[in-house]
């Protein structure tokens, strides 16, 4: 479809090939970096204000670095590190997309960024604000009641739901004991039904990739607490049963929780709150697009239905005559965080919502949904579908045919895509799908990227027929080879104060 | 409307065409009609950046509380520490910031090598063999805490403190509901944690803050006596700044370190993003929460980094997992490890020192006032509680109007009911950190001064 496929991260090597020496290594005694303020205050000795049992008898070793050295070595990190901003990042469930550097500088602002968490509500109404509009924003975007904005993430939404859904059924002397989650679900969703004091039942996808609501029906019953679904499912197909599977979860007295990991396919299309979900928590570090950070900072605010509005954690921002101030709910739960939740994250989001309004989140959404099944048709001849029909913001690939063909499997595949360039995708989940490759292009990829990907493939095929040993080496022009994962875990070297083996 | 779509109307009507729809709105049309929603979402329509940004500047200049406007004597977990440009821009590189956990390790070794230097820096400062690649906050790294004590010990009591964080206290009390464990909060006396006359019976943990939350610096020997006692793991909550001088917590027979790490590079942020600081002994390494950095060698034989351990984790061991955490703070644990080269041995020291010396002379200076008594006699490093003769949130509200965020009023800060403090609406809460001058400082003297008479 085009002619050009577009630029990638791609030169040999990748990215800085030789290894950098720790922090530690670089370090020479009696040099430093550090610059302090003049302030004139009495420079009595520690042990005069310090009784002396409780100080170090010598100072904790940092490392000793100039500044200049301190900059060479962090930069030549960052250089042995793939990112978004570097190129293409299809980890599937991730929603790797375009974080605009206009909601950095929001929430750089001085304004946002220097304020005291427990600076009275009179001196935060700016930040205060920015809370209400964002909860307001996501309650419309998820056709919910009200939100919580203190869960720091995803799997801490999660957790934060779960204590919901046990306060709602405790406050009517109800007492149940399960919670069901699809074979198909991302492992934070059992790891939080156990810290949430509940077994998990599983229920199988049936041959469609959906929840199998004959089995469903069979796993509820008056002990059930809930469901938590993600829909669009990991598999990246729309469950379409969901209104049956509402009915039959509330006919039990359960509720349901909407894992929002998928949520960038549904924008302005769909909304969890009119599929008959309780309770909905967002990763705002996907679907709104804040910074990944290597793995954080994220957020995961959880936005309810209004029967469970009076349990949520506080203290909540909420409107207050012409102004705002703090309130608790009546019944909540508690605090889930520290202080307000990822306050900057929160702020990056609600900028993102405003230079998108209605009608742009609903293009992310279309957007992002055209990508992944592009993606799919073009490579459908290589890496076919684990279920081979209209998907929704990511493609569920499969590697088999290499791996029966040439013996190469999916995490070949993902290896030398690393050469290629590309970010792999996320492999071998869901783990129903043999050999999965799950892509998740997102919205903000060109079709010429898309191609260059496409193309990267194709010779990645080409390969596994003609050198698949040399597929199973992938990837060799990146800063390190494979890594001896096993050889870590073997002998564990967490500091740079660690014994070798 | 605005967006950062590539696609050109031409490109979306041959990608559909290859798709087999005709319009974006065919992608959905197995969704069920039922539950689609009609006429778009309610939200104001879109605008450009340029347009936006008068719109988000609006917010920054409504609080009143910003930095320009006021100078910085709260703390309560939250300090106004340097964090200079070279730090900012070097925590601020894309590199770092647009990536995700470092699944790919071939590609990931930047935030790999990164992690593993914060590890180390944090398993110093614990005095502790092993840390984590770090967690939500302090309030969350305690509750991990608890979570391995529970693992390590099969028990459910937690004797913790009344000396830590109030907030922290209340998430490990909210978690609680989840897991079953009993939390037990153990009274402040005289601004010390009173340990005797508990039921020794079942417990996991004994959990105590070192500086507590008042400030003071409690001996945390007694703490670890009843932890051996009756054969619980010994927490302690630290201030990663006083760190740097104070004996560690691995020194006074820590199991678990836990702390806030906002002051190693992290701004105010109303509160977040921060960072869980957690270190453990060894022999609780496979009871690990979340991400761990481990060395390795490539095949080529090269040394690598990779995240390790990783059977301990939720994507693999799925309910039975240590924790349920996935994204954490990676990128605060990188700008903490950047922070930490920049100050340095020396830094790192004359940060802490400069704070004590402070709060120190503040200290003294206000006591000297009439309608300021301390709430303790007990030794404190950086940080202290006062009783005032007027209530702590008229003095920061009178104190504002000269520029000064005057501290932490304790009756925003704990429960009803805390068993930390006697009415806290009169108790202010005054932190120092190396940023304040003597002038800033006499000045907030003479501001109390005005504000009590």
């Amino acid at each position: 479809m085009t002619a050009s496929p577009a630029g990638r991260a791609s030169s040999a090597p990748l990215m800085g090939r030789d290894a950098e020496p720790t922090l530690f290594e670089i370090s020479v005694p009696g040099r430093h970096a550090y610059q302090l303020r003049t302030t004139d205050v009495p420079a009595r000795p520690l042990a005069e204000l310090v009784p002396t049992a409780h100080l170090a008898e010598a100072p904790v070793a940092i490392a000793e670095v100039s500044e200049r050295d301190l900059v060479g070595h962090v930069t030549r990190l960052s250089h042995r590190q793939f990112s978004v901003d570097l190129g293409m990042y299809p980890l599937g469930s991730c929603t790797m997309k375009y974080n605009p550097k206009f909601c950095d500088a929001v929430a750089a602002d001085p304004g946002l960024a220097s304020v005291h968490p427990a600076a009275p509500a009179a001196l935060t109404q700016g930040w205060l604000e920015v809370l209400v509009d964002l909860e307001e924003r996501l309650c419309a975007i998820t056709g919910m009641a009200a939100a919580t904005l203190q869960p720091a993430a995803g799997a801490a939404g999660e957790l934060t739901g779960l204590l919901l859904m046990r306060a709602y059924h405790e406050s009517r002397g109800d007492v149940r004991r399960r919670v069901i989650i699809p074979d198909s679900a991302h492992g934070t969703n059992p790891a939080s039904v156990t810290l949430g004091g509940y077994e998990v039942t599983t229920v199988p996808s049936n041959d469609r990739g959906l929840v199998d609501l004959e089995a469903l029906r069979g796993v509820l019953g008056p002990d059930v607490a809930g469901i938590m679904l993600t829909n669009p499912n990991t598999l990246g197909l729309f469950e379409e049963e969901i209104v049956e599977i509402a009915a039959a979860v509330h006919e039990v007295g359960g509720l349901l929780y909407y894992d929002g990991a998928n949520l960038n396919a549904i924008l302005g299309v769909v909304r969890p709150g009119d599929m008959g979900f309780d309770i909905v928590h967002m990763n705002l570090h996907k679907t709104f697009a804040t910074p990944h950070g290597g793995g954080g900072p994220g957020a995961g605010p959880v936005a309810v239905a209004a029967h469970l509005a009076d349990f949520l954690p506080g203290p909540r921002a909420v409107r207050e005559g012409a102004g705002f101030t703090w309130a608790t709910p009546p019944r909540s739960i508690g605090r889930v965080h520290g202080w307000h939740g990822n306050a900057l994250v929160l702020a990056r989001a609600l900028a993102y919502i405003h230079v998108h309004g209605a009608e742009g989140l609903t293009r992310v959404a279309q957007h992002a949904v055209l990508n992944a099944n592009w993606l799919r048709r073009r490579l459908a001849a290589i890496l076919p579908a684990a279920h081979d029909r209209m998907c929704m913001h990511e493609c569920t690939l499969r590697a088999t045919p290499l791996k029966d063909a040439y013996g190469v499997r999916a995490l070949d595949v993902a290896k030398a895509l690393l050469e290629e360039g590309f970010h792999a995708p996320t492999v071998y989940f869901p783990l129903i799908v043999d050999e999965a490759l799950m892509f998740e292009p997102t919205e903000t990829e060109s079709p010429q990227t898309l191609e260059a990907l496409a193309q990267a493939i194709e010779r990645i095929a080409v390969r596994a027929a003609t050198d698949p040993e040399g597929l199973h080496r992938a990837p060799q022009t990146t800063p390190v080879a494979r890594v001896d994962e096993a050889r870590a875990a073997r002998h564990l070297v967490a500091t740079a104060d660690a014994p070798r083996p | 409307m605005a967006d950062y779509l590539p696609h050109t109307p031409e490109e979306v009507a041959t990608m559909l065409a290859l798709v087999g729809v005709d319009s974006l709105e065919g992608l959905y049309a197995h969704v069920p009609s039922a539950v689609r929603l009609a006429g778009g979402l309610d939200l104001p329509a879109g605008v450009s950046e340029p347009d936006a940004a008068a719109l988000v500047a609006g917010y920054g200049a409504r609080n009143g509380a910003r930095a320009s406007e006021l100078v910085c004597f709260a703390g309560a977990g939250a300090y106004d520490h340097e964090v200079p440009p070279v730090v900012r821009a070097l925590a601020g590189r894309s590199e770092f910031v647009t990536a995700y956990t470092p699944y790919q390790p071939e590609v990931a070794q930047g935030v790999l090598q990164a992690i593993f230097e914060y590890q180390t820096l944090v398993a110093r400062l614990a005095g502790l063999p092993i840390a984590n690649a770090s967690l939500y906050d302090g309030a969350t790294a305690l509750v991990e805490a608890l979570n391995m004590a529970h693992g390590a010990t099969g028990r459910s009591r937690m004797l913790v403190s009344s000396g830590v964080h109030p907030h922290w206290r209340a998430v490990a009390r909210t978690f609680a509901a989840g897991t079953g464990h009993e939390v037990v909060e153990v009274p402040l006396v005289g601004g010390r944690t009173d340990w005797s006359g508990l039921d020794p019976e079942g417990v996991a943990a004994v959990v105590v803050a070192y500086p507590n939350y008042l400030g003071v610096l409690e001996d945390p020997a007694e703490a670890k006596a009843l932890a051996e006692s009756v054969g619980a793991l010994l927490v302690v909550a630290g201030d990663p700044v006083a760190a740097g001088v104070l004996r560690s917590a691995g020194s006074w027979g820590a199991d678990v370190f836990v702390g806030e790490g906002q002051p190693f590079g992290t701004a105010l942020s109303f509160g977040g993003p921060y960072l869980g600081l957690f270190a453990c002994a060894e022999d609780q390494v496979r009871r690990l929460p979340g991400r761990i950095v481990g060395e390795t060698l490539d095949t080529e034989g090269r040394r690598a980094y990779v995240t390790t351990l990783r059977a301990r984790e939720q994507d693999i061991r799925r309910e039975k997992a240590t924790s349920n955490v996935c994204t954490n703070q990676t990128l605060m644990a990188v700008t903490a490890a950047i922070q930490l080269g920049w100050l340095g041995t020396a830094g790192l020291r004359e940060v802490a020192t400069r704070c004590a010396q402070g709060a120190h002379y503040l200290f003294d200076e206000l006591v000297g006032l009439e309608g300021v008594t301390p709430v303790t006699t007990e030794p404190f490093f950086r940080e202290f509680a006062l009783r005032l003769r007027r209530p702590a949130r008229e003095v920061i509200a009178r104190l504002a109007q000269e520029g000064i965020l005057a501290g932490v009023a304790l009756e925003a800060l704990v429960g009803p009911g805390d068993r930390s403090i006697d009415a806290p609406e009169d108790v202010l809460l005054v932190a120092v950190t190396e940023r304040r001058t003597r002038a800033e400082i006499d000045h907030y003297v003479a501001a109390m001064r005005g504000a009590l008479q």
